[in-house]
């Protein structure tokens, strides 16, 4: 028996099924997320323009509000609003009020008295997005840039362009993402999409103790042995290892990770000869990836990047616009009424 | 109940009226932009009707429109493609119909945003008149008024024709 | 609480249908209530003329509900309630016993917060409340409390709430001391190592939104140890909030060895599973957390069976704050004694459980874990439940009693309609007009 219907998809969208918030991948459709893919070309169009902006969000006030600090999602997100002409807030909560002992909810009072329009959400525990959008004021767009180990949305966008970009589609695509999928949102959200978009096969390629309970379940398969899991790969993600999995008896030492799961040239050999290979960054080198590997032809790591703006000007003009609309909507239905 | 205009007849008053136009002002080698969707069409005829070998530019205006607060974004927005440097060009900018010149306004801020032409000639199929904003063609295939139940709407692009709708069909 | 009744007024119920929970149900003719007791049952009471008649037509009248966990939050700094508003709020469900938790603040580790317990209870409370003392001093799970002390002030069991007992060594030792005062310990097995910073059960949902496990074998480890230690000291042991299919499959065996445990589950784990928390809700994190579809099944059919003694609310009202965050940053626990008999009703209806095996599992089976009894016959107390079970009625944020606001439902319609709740003769709900 569920208790209730505040799922996350039925809070992110419309009645129209726009987009209205940012918050995960999970349910939202393919058309949805092709919409995403075909804007985001768009707006990477804008990006090589003498002037990179256009006017969709002026006027409009978009807050950063990072509880976990990360200058380099903080800046993407930074210059996407800025490209769409919105005013840009960041605001490091990260170092300041919650170390104070002040709840999201007060934070969240005094932040609506800023008459923002978007709230950029990046919050250490799953779910905290999810619980702005429902707390806040209606007509505030909502767009998750990670929280906890639940969703890194806009990632995961980014990484299905670059895909797109290199392999034009994702039909018949092996896909395998290796490394510590326990902790990783990115991870999540990357399956959750290519499953989606249709790709053939997602392996996820691990230890047990960096894999989540059934994570057969999110949709994938699972591979313990990296040179059995390099076969036929169209794709392979390296997802970043934090130091800090060595202390809680997760992983016995950076060296025997590497040995097992690190990416190098030999274990690249066995995939298929155009295999892409992406990592979310920041990269720890010799950790999860070999320097020749990382910097090497089938590297599209730093095409990421643009990517990733024009992914967050996609999202964010999208969302902001399904919220005008429903606000239009409803002040139509109250003047009809 | 569908009129047919002759588009014929139209696409030659408006390759006149450009002759005449790029004559003018002296205007030797434009480029051709056209307008989503029908605009875009009818810059692939004219460029060759004027013999313009230049690839023509496409200009989606979907993240210029003025109407984003209303009715939010456009899902089936499109790279816009101007595959020539703008600066100091003479620019023929080409849409289908004319009516509150919101989408000439939209599309040239984002021309501008390309670079600095030189001058732009706007041409149009099809000018309706109930201007909301003082912009004119300096070109258009036909000058008409509608009935407010009437609706006008190219089609194409092969062949291209075009339907005069009325409402409640 | 004093039984005090306005001296031979007499309160005469007619009609309805009669659980006594010995089995059978009957069509009850009267029932006739003198000084606190049942006077008389049946013909001998239809013919006694009374002060008042209340009419059970369409009703089910049952002995008191006893809930085994309650919570109470007196002492404490009273934002998420009292033993005034929670006890009230246990008379709208139909409860006339409830145990209270020992953990409070500060803990109920020693006399003098026992008397505070009950000198409140006797003031303020419609109904009867009995403290569980705590089994550690403060509850930190690492030195004996005064437990022999705390029985002769009125505790009837010891336990550890809903927090973890430091080690195995510690555990045993508990036991050990508790059973030399022939006392109950109520534990809520959680293996503390492996639950770590978890917060929701580690499964398919946990897996999907990212949230920190506690995974099953963090409640079977714990069981398995708590049999054995009992086994060992001979303690009777009581098993607090099963949530584990395999934790029901354990403590059937060792029943069938004549281990003396007894064990209860809260009624959400019987109607909810962590389907729950698709939408981040934080209401339903609760500890244990909600499990699998076949961990509510298995949990469902140790009720049936017998194997559970006690459905139990585990209610847990917070103020609003402490409910309003993230779920990692919110308190576990769900303000729902309002709705145990509700949702109990619901599991009646989808013939997930018999109406007989709901009442027994909320008056006699947690009354023979107290080692009382629940029953409707004549010269016991009177503890009586009255409901309508095809009425219906909306929990709604602003209307429940408790000053928890999180119940389980919220604005959906519930079966189930509590219309008295006698509490040795007195009502206890609906509350007097004075």
């Amino acid at each position: 028996m569920t208790a209730n219907d505040s799922s996350p998809h039925h809070l992110q969208l419309t009645r129209d099924g726009q987009l209205r918030h940012f918050l995960t991948l999970d349910g939202l459709d393919r058309a949805l997320l092709t919409d995403i893919l075909d804007t985001a070309d768009s707006f990477i169009e804008v990006g090589e323009r003498t002037i990179k902006k256009v006017p969709l969000l002026r006027g409009r006030t978009v807050v950063n509000l990072f509880f976990e600090s990360s200058t380099r999602t903080r800046s993407t997100f930074e210059l996407a609003a800025k490209r769409l002409s919105a005013d840009v807030l960041n605001l490091d909560i990260s170092t300041s009020a919650t170390s104070k002992g002040e709840s999201l909810s007060d934070t969240l009072l005094n932040l609506e008295a800023m008459a923002s329009d978007m709230f950029v959400v990046r919050h250490s525990q799953s779910g905290a997005p999810h619980f702005i959008a429902e707390s806040v004021t209606p007509g505030v767009a909502i767009i998750n840039a990670g929280d906890g180990r639940h969703a890194h949305p806009t990632q995961a966008m980014l990484d299905m362009l670059t895909i797109r970009q290199h392999k034009g589609q994702f039909e018949g695509l092996k896909v395998a993402i290796v490394g510590d999928v326990l902790h990783s949102r990115v991870a999540r959200s990357q399956i959750r999409a290519l499953n989606e978009l249709g790709a053939e096969e997602v392996r996820v390629i691990a230890p047990g103790t960096l894999l989540p309970k059934d994570v057969e379940s999110l949709g994938c398969t699972v591979e313990y042995d990296m040179n059995r899991g390099m076969q036929d790969l169209d794709v392979v993600i390296m997802l970043r290892l934090q130091k800090e999995r060595m202390e809680g008896a997760l992983l016995p030492s950076e060296r025997e990770f590497y040995r097992l799961y690190g990416l190098n040239q030999q274990k690249l050999a066995l995939a298929h000869p155009e295999c892409i290979v992406m990592h979310p960054g920041p990269i720890n080198r010799g950790v999860e990836i070999e320097s020749a590997v990382a910097d090497g032809p089938q590297s599209v790591i730093l095409n990421q990047v643009t990517n990733g703006i024009a992914i967050r000007m996609a999202v964010m003009s999208m969302a902001m616009g399904g919220q005008v609309a429903e606000r239009q909507q409803k002040l139509s239905e109250r003047g009809q009424a | 109940m569908t009129a047919l205009l002759d588009i014929d007849q139209l696409l030659d008053q408006m390759e006149a009226g450009l002759s005449q136009a790029l004559e003018q002002r002296g205007v030797e080698s434009p480029v051709l932009i056209g307008i989503r969707t029908g605009g875009v069409w009818l810059a692939d005829v004219l460029s060759k009707r004027l013999g313009i070998e230049e690839p023509f530019g496409e200009l989606d205006i979907s993240f210029y429109r003025d109407d984003f607060s209303r009715i939010g974004l456009n899902p089936r927005v499109k790279p816009s493609s101007l595959p020539f440097d703008t600066e100091g060009r003479d620019i023929i900018l080409i849409d289908d119909v004319i009516m509150s010149g919101r989408t000439i306004r939209a599309a040239m801020n984002e021309i501008f945003d390309y670079g600095r032409p030189a001058s732009i000639i706007l041409a149009t199929l099809i000018d309706l008149g109930a201007r909301e904003l003082p912009i004119q063609p300096d070109v258009a295939g036909k000058t008409m008024a509608l009935e407010s139940h009437q609706r006008v709407k190219l089609r194409g692009p092969d062949p291209l024709r075009i339907e005069l709708q009325e409402a409640g069909q | 609480m004093s039984s005090v009744n306005t001296s031979g007024s007499s309160l005469k119920i007619t009609g309805g249908r009669l659980f006594d929970g010995q089995g059978a149900e009957q069509e009850n003719t009267a029932l006739l209530i003198r000084d606190g007791r049942i006077a008389a049952m049946g013909e001998a009471a239809a013919r006694e003329a009374a002060d008042e008649t209340i009419s059970a037509e369409n009703g089910v009248i049952t002995p008191g509900f006893v809930d085994l966990c309650c919570n109470l939050r007196e002492p404490g700094n009273g934002q998420k309630g009292n033993i005034a508003s929670e006890t009230l709020a246990a008379a709208h469900g139909g409860f006339t016993t409830v145990c209270a938790s020992p953990e409070t603040s500060p803990v109920n580790d020693s006399s003098a917060v026992t008397h505070l317990i009950r000198d409140g209870a006797a003031s303020r409370s419609p109904i009867q409340v009995l403290p569980i003392g705590a089994i550690t001093r403060g509850l930190e799970g690492d030195l004996l409390s005064d437990m022999a002390g705390l029985a002769s002030a009125g505790c009837v069991a010891v336990g550890n709430g809903s927090r973890g007992v430091r080690n195995a060594r510690i555990l045993r030792r508990c036991m050990a001391y508790a059973q030399t005062f022939g006392l109950t310990v109520m534990f809520s097995p959680e293996n503390q190592a492996l639950a770590a910073d978890g917060y929701a059960h580690d499964g398919l949902v946990t897996s999907r939104l990212g949230l920190l496990g506690i995974p099953e074998v963090a409640e079977t480890a714990a069981v398995m140890e708590m049999l054995l230690l009992a086994e060992e000291t001979g303690v009777r042991l009581h098993l607090s909030q099963l949530s584990c299919a395999r934790s029901v499959e354990m403590l059937a065996d060792a029943r069938s060895r004549g281990i003396a445990v007894t064990a209860d589950v809260a009624m959400h784990q019987l109607v909810f599973t962590e389907d729950a928390l698709a939408g981040f809700d934080s209401r339903f994190h609760v500890r244990p957390p909600l499990r699998s579809e076949s961990d509510r099944k298995a949990l469902i059919a140790g009720v049936r069976e017998g194997v559970i003694d006690a459905i139990v609310s585990q209610h847990q009202p917070h103020d609003t704050a402490a409910k309003q965050a993230p779920m990692a940053a919110t308190e576990p626990g769900l303000s729902s004694i309002e709705s145990v008999l509700s949702l109990g009703l619901e599991l009646v209806e989808m013939n997930e459980l018999a109406l007989a095996d709901l009442i027994r599992a909320l008056t006699r089976g947690p009354a023979s874990v107290l080692g009382r009894t629940a029953r409707l016959a004549e010269g016991e107390t009177a503890d009586i439940c009255l409901f309508d079970p095809d009425a219906f009625w909306t929990p709604g944020a602003t209307t429940l009693v408790s000053a928890g606001r999180h119940a389980p439902v919220i604005d959906r319609e519930l079966p189930g309609v509590i219309r008295l709740t006698l509490s040795e003769g007195r009502k206890a709900w609906p509350q007097p007009e004075i």
